[in-house]
């Protein structure tokens, strides 16, 4: 490893507060979305170099992180389509202003 | 020491930099364009760390899916949803002081604790090369009952996709 294993660590848990302030601050649902992507990547940095150094074998972190890749996508296809169908619907994207479910 | 490994080393740090820079641009700009963009930009920074860490073939597949696809994806939902974003619309809810701090203060104790912990490195792992065909000899053999699972989700997901997002026909 060229890096130490803590800087890498240390670089994916600061993409991850930074995804989770996003998703906390943002108001249209796009904005989150692209906010958790960034979380889902920081657990991607942290698998693969968990993988590298001290996993019992290899290829483990790997191949989570291909799994996690692939519920991203899952998540993210899902997710952009409820947006069309709520701009569609109520003709806005912003989080606050959906209170269907609301009482 | 060598000088390659020291231009590798400082290389990494930069990426990490440039990656983070992006990152707090793809949550902070207020054109939700310009932040897919910024995104797009830190996801290929990660990719390169990727590269780093000896997973080329994860690192192909981050350019391909993240960058490739679900930014295609993310564009396409914020041009079909246009209009409303763009006019003196408020882009942040009243939560940001208090996110910011409890994001750093929880940042503070994951550095503390990502410092202080005594990582058991397995030697054996540290030399060893993951090719291609390692991962595809584990999807297909040991990990092999997820990976179905993962691809009949994957496959609800995205009928799924289509029936909520298809027009509905008036009745």
């Amino acid at each position: 490893m060229i890096v130490p294993l803590e800087h890498i660590l240390i670089f994916s848990a600061l993409l991850f507060v930074i995804g989770v302030y996003g998703a906390l601050t943002r108001r249209s649902i796009i904005g989150i979305l692209l906010s958790i992507e960034l979380i889902l990547n920081a657990v991607n940095i942290n698998l693969v170099a968990f993988s590298r150094t001290t996993s019992f074998a290899p290829e483990t972190g790997q191949i989570f992180a291909i799994f996690v890749m692939a519920l991203a996508a899952a998540g993210a296809t899902v997710g952009l389509a409820i947006v069309i169908a709520l701009f569609r619907e109520r003709k806005t994207i912003l989080a606050d202003e959906i209170n269907l479910l609301k009482w | 020491m060598d000088p390659l490994f020291l231009i590798a080393k400082i290389g990494i740090y930069a990426v990490m930099g440039v990656t983070v820079l992006a990152a707090l641009g793809a949550v902070n700009l207020p054109n939700l364009f310009h932040a897919a963009l910024a995104l797009a930009a830190a996801l290929v920074g990660v990719a390169l760390i990727f590269v780093a860490l000896g997973a080329e073939f994860l690192a192909v597949v981050q350019v391909l899916l993240y960058v490739g696809a679900i930014m295609t994806l993310v564009i396409f939902a914020i041009m079909l949803t246009h209009g409303l974003g763009s006019k003196g619309v408020k882009r942040r809810n009243e939560l940001g002081l208090g996110a910011a701090g409890a994001c750093l203060a929880f940042f503070a104790l994951l550095f503390q604790i990502l410092r202080k912990t005594a990582w058991p490195v397995n030697p054996q792992n540290l030399n060893h090369r993951i090719s291609t065909a390692d991962l595809g000899n584990a999807l297909m053999g040991h990990f092999v009952f997820p990976f179905e699972v993962i691809s009949v989700v994957l496959l609800a997901a995205l009928i799924g996709a289509i029936l909520i997002a298809k027009k509905e026909r008036e009745s």
